[in-house]
């Protein structure tokens, strides 16, 4: 690399050797696209768009390396030239996500119970620790053991660690074809049916319900999307933008309503309806629940009982209740050394439950 | 050898470890004496052997706690070890310490139909898992070579992998949670039967640890349904960079094949004899390359295969014909190990992984060392995840002949980094390759990689002196590396 291509580099290393040494917090944005998510950041802003670009890009390796500032939408394009795809279906909300928000909030679309997470795909990492210490863990090949996987630790660490300043993501071909299936049927048999389907080899790659409607979408060859439609029943739809909207949290269903709080339920996925008041929309084979509750306390309660946890996503009602499921006690230790480990002099937010 | 002097009568600690741990399990659970104590000395990889102080076989979680907690206490290392199948020495024991057996822990505690999800004990095999759901048209994906004697608890200190990850992933992306006992004798979970958790991702972190972070007591993994049918072709090539690259023109055609390996002619002349698969022993590679799904799928996917393989350069393709056909062609493949141990006293399987464009410039270049160091190495590859696995076979008995062996591993993985890959794809760090961990990490990662261990251990007693090599260990390393010459590969491109 050149020297003019680090200038970016030099310069976020220059600002946290300077707030390591001065003990000033850093709050780390780019494109402010999930600025809603997580616990309420603050400090000196250090936007990281500058550090940007495709660093390598190999179809016939299946995977992408990129810097941190680099545009979602500019990543996408690039594969989509080679009928390649990010198949975990990150969102972009407002079209200004960047690459490294990806990984550091470890957010994935509809695809995701089918296709894998983010850290499910990330497969090297650059991190820019909280000395200013520049740290490249994995690599960009699809199998490594030699040493711990950072990699996918810092994967939704929401810059806890600090600076992704570079990530290697493996890329997947796109589909060759598309289906939409839709049903109408209870939230309850919906749940059942999902969980029966997930145990047969279909090639179901998302799925929505939402009042009274399961839509299905089917990715994969030609010829076993014609045999599921046979297997299956219901009816072909058009649902595309169904589930662009979802991937992007564009669907009405995520506006604020007055008086409740947008709650992300994750729970094992064939749990029964938990019978909570409020308009509910399920993805990923039941496994994760959104809801406008009017009782958040009571809502995690049930989640948590239920073998789950609960995060508030869009905090319309501010209450006294934490943004994530508090953790365990031993968890919550090792997430403090971790913390201490990597950031010693407390330069980055603890924006993940710590 | 590697081995370490043995002492001849019991040690003070000795003596006092195996009275603490006979104080906590019953008798039956405690082995102190050398006759006992030897069958556990290595792992899958005999060329390092140590005796433990003490080896315990708790059979429950309560006595998992109780042994480490007093071994906490008495600042004594411990080593947990489920099956022994490891190959890079990451479960061979502690001089001074204990080695934790999980041999008991062989349950399986749930199966969720429903779900698709199964709790089980850490000593469970991974095969037995398959089989246990096999009548629910389920089964767990990874698929380690060994996988019918090695344990899930094993596979998820390494993070196994096996002939069908580039599709089905590897340990990490098909377990969902596991249940830990601390150093410290703490129970915590990482993960659970949900996509995810609230925190950072320590589950990701504990796969592929090496059994440093803490002992795992349960394992919840995911089950996928089986595919209706598999076939697989078998292709000729007469030429080792030709088949290397009709593996990135698989890839390139937009097929993800369910498994896509490679095995050079001296593998697949050393295979044969002893499987019986059928392989073309005229061709200098050969690949074999899998499609599963509906049997339209398959049909359709197989055909795009070996269009694109015959384009790539393939002299000769064979579809097989039935499920006893494929079975056979994969016999080879999953038996290569076993028959270089029939073909050679001793052999020493690599692990390395480089990019799939360099897969026919390694093969080369294991060529050239196998007249440089006058030995043999047979290759089989993953080659759809460019894991290679160079065999290279000796006589360990022969002083000589075990140097040049191990020189030419180092060399192998050397290059490994030099091409853009790592040192261990899929067998881990251990022992073994803690030298090379020099080469593929700076000191600054490297003690980053320990402060994940004391994060997790912070008095370094879980499985020390493994995987992460400490900052005196590289030196000695970099010192051994100057003194033996010239920098090596001068003539390649540096990555």
């Amino acid at each position: 690399m050149s020297e003019p291509m680090n200038d970016s580099l030099n310069q976020l290393q220059a600002r946290v050797i300077d707030a390591a040494a001065s003990k000033t917090l850093l709050n780390i944005t780019a494109g402010q696209s999930k600025s809603f998510y997580g616990q309420p950041r603050s400090g000196e802003v250090l936007d990281v768009r500058s550090h940007s670009g495709i660093v390598s890009y190999e179809p016939t390796e299946l995977v992408i390396t990129a810097k941190c500032g680099t545009p979602l939408v500019d990543i996408e394009a690039a594969l989509a030239e080679h009928d390649q795809s990010l198949a975990f279906e990150p969102p972009n909300y407002n079209g200004y996500a960047t690459f490294g928000g990806m990984v550091a909030a470890g957010l994935s679309g509809p695809s995701r119970a089918a296709a894998g997470s983010v850290r499910d795909f990330v497969l090297g990492t650059q991190l820019l620790d909280g000395r200013g210490q520049l740290l490249n863990f994995g690599g960009v090949v699809m199998k490594n053991v030699a040493g711990y996987d950072v990699s996918r630790l810092l994967a939704g660490s929401m810059g806890a660690l600090g600076i992704i300043t570079q990530a290697s993501v493996k890329v997947w071909p796109v589909a060759k074809a598309t289906a939409y299936l839709r049903f109408e049927l209870s939230l309850t048999d919906a749940i059942a049916q999902l969980n029966r389907w997930g145990g047969k080899p279909l090639p179901i790659n998302a799925n929505c319900f939402h009042q009274g409607v399961l839509t299905v979408r089917l990715c994969g060859a030609q010829a076993a999307i014609d045999a599921a439609i046979k297997t299956m029943g219901g009816s072909l739809t058009q649902a595309s933008e169904l589930f662009t909207s979802l991937r992007h949290q564009t669907h009405d269903f995520f506006k604020p309503q007055a008086g409740r709080t947008l709650v992300r339920l994750s729970l094992p996925s064939a749990v029964a309806p938990l019978g909570i008041d409020g308009e509910a929309l399920i993805e990923w084979g039941g496994a994760v629940r959104w809801i406008h509750t009017l009782d958040v306390a009571s809502t995690r309660a049930k989640t948590v009982a239920a073998g789950g946890h609960a995060t508030v996503w869009r905090n319309v009602e501010a209450g006294t209740e934490s943004v994530f499921t508090p953790l365990d006690a031993v968890s919550a230790m090792i997430h403090r050394r971790l913390k201490t480990e990597y950031d010693p002099h407390q330069v980055f937010n603890r924006s993940v439950s710590l | 050898m590697n081995a370490i002097a043995e002492p001849q009568h019991f040690t003070d600690l000795q003596d006092q470890v195996a009275q603490a741990m006979l104080a906590l399990l019953p008798a039956h659970c405690v082995l102190y004496k050398t006759e006992d104590t030897t069958p556990y000395e290595c792992d899958g990889l005999s060329m390092f052997r140590q005796k433990p102080l003490v080896v315990v076989l708790p059979e429950t979680e309560a006595q998992v706690i109780a042994v480490l907690k007093c071994c906490h206490a008495m600042n004594v290392p411990v080593v947990a070890r489920g099956a022994g199948t490891g190959l890079s020495g990451g479960a061979m024991p502690h001089g001074q310490g204990v080695l934790l057996g999980l041999a008991k822990f062989n349950k399986i505690i749930n199966i969720d139909q429903l779900s698709r999800t199964a709790i089980v004990q850490p000593g469970v095999r991974n095969l037995a898992i398959s089989e246990a759901v096999a009548h629910l048209g389920l089964y767990y994906a990874p698929d380690p070579s060994s996988q019918i004697a090695c344990t899930i608890g094993g596979n998820v200190a390494e993070n196994s992998g096996g002939v069908h990850c580039l599709k089905y992933g590897l340990t990490v992306h098909n377990v969902m949670r596991v249940r830990v006992v601390t150093m410290q004798g703490e129970v915590v979970e990482f993960g659970s039967a949900a996509l995810d958790s609230p925190g950072i991702d320590l589950l990701a972190v504990f796969i592929g640890s090496e059994g440093m972070l803490g002992v795992v007591t349960e394992v919840t993994v995911k089950l996928v349904p089986k595919p209706q049918v598999q076939q697989v072709v078998m292709a000729s090539f007469d030429d080792v960079e030709v088949a290397g690259n009709a593996v990135a023109a698989v890839i390139a055609a937009g097929i993800i094949p369910a498994g896509l390996e490679m095995m050079d002619q001296a593998a697949s002349r050393m295979v044969e004899p002893f499987a019986k698969a059928g392989y073309d022993l005229d061709a200098a590679a050969i690949l074999l390359c899998e499609s599963d799904g509906t049997p339209e799928e398959v049909a359709a996917e197989i055909a795009q295969m070996r269009e694109v393989l015959q384009a790539a350069g393939s002299t000769h393709c064979v579809v097989s014909q039935s499920e006893a056909e494929r079975q056979r062609f994969w016999a080879g493949r999953k038996n290569a190990f076993p028959a270089a141990g029939r073909v050679s006293p001793d052999y020493y399987c690599m692990d390395g992984t480089i990019p799939r464009k360099q897969i026919g410039t390694m093969l080369k270049a294991i060529m050239a060392m196998e007249i440089k160091y006058d030995m043999r190495c047979p290759n089989v590859f993953h080659a759809g995840d460019g894991n290679l696995h160079p065999l290279i076979l000796f006589n360990a008995n022969d002083p000589d002949e075990l140097r040049r062996a191990e020189d030419f591993g180092a060399e192998i993985l050397e290059l490994c980094v030099t091409l853009g890959g790592n040192i261990t794809g899929e067998h881990g760090v251990g022992i073994e390759k803690i030298n090379q961990m020099c080469s593929q990490y700076a000191p600054a990662e490297r003690e980053a990689f320990f402060a994940v261990k004391r994060a997790f251990d912070p008095a370094m007693l879980l499985n020390p002196e493994k995987a992460i090599p400490s900052l005196h260990r590289c030196a000695e390393y970099g010192r051994m590396m100057v003194s033996g010459g010239n920098v090596k590969f001068a003539e390649l491109e540096r990555l």
